[in-house]
């Protein structure tokens, strides 16, 4: 590469370029007092990044999630100092726990007046310290390059997650010479050693019932293809975590669905009767495997994953494979044998057939009215696999986590470990940014209710999403953990809320429409994925239907709720 | 049971509560930690006693590797390594004490670095179980105030934690590079 020629730039131009260099072409943010030199800086590069006002910083934070997860590319978001970061809080705080790449930037007042209690201080970086895998205070304008560098770096190395840069403001006016340089490598990982490699390769070989467990980890490494290999050659079948799911096709067969709390039977139950578990960029968190202690099974354990912390934190695994988790995963499926396990397809036959059959009992309870499934039959006969499916938190999100048919990795946006709610609208518009896929975001009346300001930036911005408002007037969620442990004691849960959500959609510029029958949503959900507006659709479903199977907190495998009362 | 972990970080906005705040996050219970620069200015390194089981120890070294401004990490052990740790304890004196704390610190090596009418400031080195059986000596006796420094510890012979190195961010070859 030739060598580039220094070039004297202030704090915010340098950022900006940094940026560039970076191969950053979108940001989301907020403007403000302790950024207006950033944000000077950004008009004056127009044409060669594009910046997305969004309505609050929270909504902006979550669409820089939203594009990462959509891409694998590292989101970007801004905010000015004070409020303007802590709103961007839960959404670095929802990255982190789902290990998603993000770099936020945010001002701050400047150097002299830092520890004063100036106006719209506050220390950013303190707050964000547990809940970024890297933060950054910048004093001078001769780091502040390195700094963006290297916080790209860490975003998108290893286990991506958020690295914030806070930028005071004198540090943006400062002048110094800037030298452009190329996009920063990820830091190298580990490859684990063969004769681990050796081991898990045994014990998938001598394994009479073989399950594979997947996780966001498998989406990062992006090893569809290795994963339907493997359970093809030694005869296994496929269960995820909430963030596993847009792993791989959910048209393949062998593909039981979400295991856990609110998982599919099959899954969980395969999950428990398996003699030896593959488990891959998982952390076997209590939502997905029951409470540490509770749970104890007798299967052989073989653990990927890029972050050695996480083998065994929750579990102990017979054989733990720290680093990149596509070396290790494609070196032991070349030592892998061609199986087949006659008993062990019985026997997850038989599962299915199990979970049909609590599945078809809701269904037939419910009758003719428009529940959660006859929803997602639409929705899955409608869409096709490149749609960006996004959800917020609820009872929606484990209803989605059931029925939704994905195809293509990165076609899903939900927030796992953090469970935000809210967390949808911004990750809506974020996506579309990243790939011009359309999304489908499904929520709740209570998620909905809690970012809907953000239907002005896609009003704005021409996001063509089409939200799925599924209305029941309740915290659908926590509302059924009353019904089924405090005794129907419903402790604010109920929300006695008038919106007129159609009224709503309209005042802020988008289309909307209400549907309460199978035909009347079929109709409106068509309508909707055609329109180049967003369409939201308000539909009521039953206050009382449920998330079953339930896995009660604290609980065993073994006693799944699979019936209402 | 009882755990020394050396650790070199580098000499960075925070990193402290990096460090401190790993413990109090993930519920870790710290007896002692000790900070200092090293030979190179860019770094410092940092001495934590532990005591906790095999897990919590197998924890805070993975999550402390985790940190970004943490270059090392090592687990000392516990027969071959020297650890040393200062103590300076003041103790009230009265004509009838006064000969006891004096042979009590001379045969402790102690050294008495302060004298006044009615205190005495005592200067004690040693690993810790000299310290805790010093004081246990002078308890009685009657402790004004003490402060110590925690532990500092190196391996003995020549086993060493390797210093790091800075390194420069690597940049990815550009497209034209391969024309």
């Amino acid at each position: 590469m030739k060598a580039q020629q220094p070039i004297q730039k202030n704090g915010s131009e340098i950022l900006i370029e940094t940026l560039i260099e970076q191969g950053v072409t979108d940001i989301f943010g907020y403007p403000g007092g302790q950024v207006l030199h950033i944000y000077d800086a950004l008009y004056q590069a127009e044409g060669r990044i594009r910046h997305i006002l969004t309505a609050h910083e929270q909504g902006a934070a979550h669409a820089a999630d939203g594009y990462a997860r959509a891409t694998g590319k590292v989101g970007v978001v801004i905010a000015t100092s004070g409020p303007g970061a802590t709103n961007l809080v839960t959404g670095i705080a929802t990255a982190m726990l789902d290990s998603i790449p993000m770099v936020a930037i945010t001002g701050n007042v400047a150097t002299s007046l830092v520890g004063r209690d100036s106006f719209q201080e506050v220390n950013i970086t303190g707050i964000t310290m547990p809940i970024t895998k890297h933060n950054y205070f910048v004093t001078d304008v001769r780091d502040l390059a390195d700094c963006i560098r290297e916080a790209f770096q860490i975003a998108k190395s290893g286990r991506p997650g958020p690295v914030l840069i806070d930028i005071p403001k004198d540090v943006q006016q400062a002048l110094c010479l800037f030298t452009p340089k190329g996009v920063v490598k990820r830091l190298g990982e580990r490859i684990a050693p063969g004769s681990d490699i050796e081991r898990a390769a045994e014990l998938l070989r001598n394994a009479k019932r073989p399950y594979l467990y997947i996780g966001g980890g498998a989406v990062s490494a992006g090893i569809t293809d290795d994963i339907i290999q493997m359970a093809e050659t030694i005869d296994a079948y496929i269960g995820c975590t909430l963030m596993g799911l847009s792993a791989f096709p959910h048209s393949y067969d062998r593909f039981l669905g979400m295991q856990g709390m609110h998982g599919k039977y099959a899954a969980s139950r395969a999950y428990r009767e398996a003699d030896v578990i593959l488990a891959v960029g998982v952390r076997f968190s209590d939502r997905a495997v029951g409470e540490p202690g509770q749970n104890p099974h007798t299967a052989s354990v073989i653990h990927l994953d890029t972050d050695i912390s996480e083998i065994n934190k929750n579990l102990t695994a017979d054989v733990g494979l720290v680093g990149n988790i596509e070396s290790s995963f494609s070196r032991i499926l070349a030592k892998c044998e061609p199986q087949c396990h006659p008993t062990w397809q019985k026997k997850i036959l038989s599962f299915r057939k199990q979970g049909r059959a609590i599945m078809e009992q809701q269904e037939q309870l419910a009758g003719d009215t428009l529940t959660p499934k006859k929803l997602f039959d639409i929705i899955n006969a409608e869409k096709d696999d490149d749609t960006m499916i996004v959800t917020d938190v609820g009872q929606h999100q484990m209803w989605t986590a059931q029925y939704i048919k994905l195809e293509r990795p990165r076609r899903l946006a939900t927030s796992g470990g953090l469970g935000t709610m809210g967390y949808g609208m911004g990750a809506a518009i974020g996506a579309y940014i990243a790939c011009g896929s359309k999304p489908v975001l499904i929520t709740g009346d209570g998620s909905f209710g809690m970012n809907l300001n953000e239907l002005a930036t896609a009003v704005t911005y021409h996001i063509p999403m089409v939200i799925v408002l599924m209305n029941n007037g309740v915290l659908g969620l926590v509302r059924q953990m009353q019904t089924l442990f405090y005794e129907h004691r419903y402790a604010c849960t109920e929300l006695q809320r008038r919106t007129d959500f159609v009224k709503l959609a309209e005042a802020f510029g988008a289309r909307a429409g209400r549907a309460d029958t199978v035909e009347a949503f079929q109709a409106l959900f068509r309508e909707a994925m055609a329109s180049d507006m967003p369409f939201l659709i308000d539909t009521q479903i039953d206050p009382n239907a449920l998330v079953l199977p339930m896995l009660p907190p604290g609980g065993s495998m073994d006693h799944l709720i699979t019936t209402i009362g | 049971m009882r755990s020394v972990i050396a650790v070199y970080v580098e000499n960075k906005y925070g990193v402290l509560a990096r460090v401190s705040g790993l413990f109090m996050r993930k519920g870790f219970n710290i007896d002692s930690l000790t900070v200092g620069e090293t030979d190179d200015p860019n770094y410092s390194r940092i001495t934590i006693t532990l005591n906790g089981d095999d897990y919590a120890r197998e924890q805070l070294i993975q999550q402390l590797k985790k940190l970004h401004n943490v270059k090392r990490v090592k687990l000392l052990d516990n027969g071959q390594s020297v650890e040393r740790e200062l103590m300076l304890v003041k103790i009230r004196h009265t004509p009838e004490t006064r000969t006891e704390i004096m042979a009590a610190s001379e045969i402790y090596r102690a050294k008495i670095v302060d004298y006044s009418t009615d205190a005495l400031t005592i200067e004690v080195t040693g690993d810790p179980s000299k310290i805790e059986a010093f004081l246990e000596i002078m308890r009685p006796l009657g402790i004004i105030e003490l402060c110590r420094t925690g532990v500092v510890a190196l391996e003995r012979g020549r086993q060493m934690l390797e210093q790091p190195q800075v390194s420069e961010l690597e940049i990815e070859d550009a497209e034209e590079d391969a024309t």
